[in-house]
């Protein structure tokens, strides 16, 4: 107990007084996470929306593939963006191994199958009450993938959240690609795992406890601005 | 007095109309059974042709087939002489029993049935005040749809079908969930439509309603067409044992 007490006092000590280091790596923390999200979001929501419009030979097929890969071990994807990026792999050309961008690469990859599952669903679920009034409006396949996007977009966000979640809390494959080199690659969860290896548990429970309230403040600000946004959008 | 006269109804006006509408040897099965056919029958402009029969006798699903949101087994169904293209689409509209609304506000609903059929800027605007207007709904407009009460919600549900002014309207048991003010009010709408020269096909299982509204009646029962006839003459004198159950009371099997 007396850990748990030292590792709130000290996380508190090292907000309080802006501690550099820290604000370093929760500012990289946040850039690659929100990027990630954002950019498996851009691929994700279509992805999903057209599975579940869309009728194909091998639907069923994608819809378990999709499911399945929510819960990729996020080692093994940074051993696979680690081969890729690498100089002998097919984009060592890039140099972007030990980079944020590659750290980036490596949550887009975790993330992007939550998105498109999750989305999947939700937009399934819609589509059962939607299909015969849009067929019936004339509105064909690709319309009707906007306009559900369009009228899930409250819910999405909690699946944008989800992804968000499992990104900030990924420590696997961003350490395998980016490393944890000190004011370059080192982010929340790369930062508690070398502390940890370090011995120094009370300063990476302190880092922990900050990266749960960091993953707090975000989820509530997503949910203040989704309140608005829903009052702004219906006036 | 209400200004008829809608922005787009003269590029309307001017195309080749998609009625008569024509459905020959049309059914409908599953491998729970035949639902629907073999059905022929033909519908012009103008007026309200009522279908009527009792739950079951296949109604809905011969207004879906000839909707284009089922597809029939066998038989088909042309637009005065043409398949179904998209444009056909476009100049029909459907009200369901269960009104769906788009999780917009009330109005961005009828602008949305707007956008799918052209129009842009003024003339969207235009046209989607004038319905709000029409339906009773303007003091609703920037309400979320969902929160509607179920006869507001199957208003806009009408007024977003008939924004576009659509040529046919198909109707599914539109007021069968609504109570008295709000069955008033749709059927107000309805007249509206009919002034407007939208043809109207309406599927009911209610005598009263369609002693109100029909010009003509198709009655169904068991999945067939057992009598078509204008509306006086089908209830006056109707020809087979069915009908006369039915609009007697009977229990129509």
């Amino acid at each position: 107990m007396q850990d748990f007490g030292d590792a709130f006092g000290l996380a508190f000590g090292l907000i309080l007084t802006g501690d550099a280091d820290l604000a370093e790596i929760v500012a990289l923390s946040l850039r690659v996470t929100l990027v990630a999200v954002a950019v498996s979001c851009l691929i994700g929501f279509p992805l999903g929306a057209a599975t579940a419009i869309l009728r194909f030979p091998g639907r069923q097929g994608v819809v378990v593939a999709m499911n399945a890969l929510m819960g990729l071990p996020p080692v093994v994807v940074g051993l696979l963006v680690y081969m890729m990026l690498s100089n002998a792999g097919p984009l060592g050309v890039l140099q972007l191994l030990y980079t944020p961008t590659a750290m980036i690469i490596a949550q887009c990859v975790l993330v992007t199958p939550i998105v498109a599952a999750l989305t999947r669903q939700t937009i399934e679920d819609m589509a059962s009450e939607y299909d015969e009034q849009l067929r019936s409006l004339g509105v064909g396949p690709v319309g009707q993938i906007g306009t559900l996007l369009w009228d899930a977009r409250f819910s999405l966000l909690t699946t944008a959240l989800a992804g968000f979640g499992r990104a900030i809390a990924e420590v696997g494959a961003v350490i395998t690609v980016g490393g944890n080199i000190d004011h370059v690659t080192r982010v929340m969860t790369t930062a508690i795992a070398v502390e940890t290896s370090k011995g120094n548990l009370g300063l990476a429970l302190a880092l922990g406890f900050i990266l749960i309230l960091l993953a707090m403040v975000v989820n509530g600000l997503a949910m203040t601005l989704r309140s608005q946004w829903m009052a702004r959008a219906y006036g | 007095m209400v200004d008829l006269a809608l922005p787009q109804g003269a590029a309307l006006a001017s195309r080749r109309p998609i009625l008569p509408l024509q459905a020959t040897g049309l059914s409908y099965a599953t491998t729970q059974g035949t639902w629907v056919g073999p059905v022929d029958l033909s519908i012009g402009a103008g007026g309200v042709t009522v279908v009527l029969g009792p739950n079951g006798a296949g109604k809905s699903v011969l207004l879906r087939l000839l909707h284009g949101l089922l597809e029939p087994t066998s038989g088909s169904v042309t637009w005065n002489g043409r398949t179904a293209d998209r444009d056909a689409r476009l100049r029909q509209a459907m009200v369901f029993q269960e009104p769906v609304v788009l999780r917009r506000s009330v109005a961005a609903n009828l602008r949305y049935a707007l956008r799918i059929r052209g129009l842009r800027g003024a003339a969207l605007r235009e046209a989607a005040d004038q319905w709000l207007d029409r339906s009773d709904l303007a003091r609703l407009a920037r309400r979320p749809a969902a929160v509607l009460s179920g006869g507001e919600k199957q208003r806009l549900a009408l007024a977003r079908a008939l924004c576009g002014e659509p040529e046919v309207l198909f109707l599914d048991e539109p007021t069968a969930n609504l109570d008295g003010a709000s069955i008033v009010s749709i059927e107000s709408l309805l007249r509206t439509a009919r002034d407007l020269g939208t043809k109207m096909i309406f599927v009911t299982h209610d005598l009263n309603q369609a002693r109100r509204i029909a010009d003509d009646v198709i009655f169904m029962a068991s999945g067939k067409v057992c009598e078509r006839a204008a509306a006086d003459a089908f209830f006056e004198t109707p020809e087979t044992p069915e009908a006369r159950a039915f609009i007697d009371g009977g229990i129509v099997l």
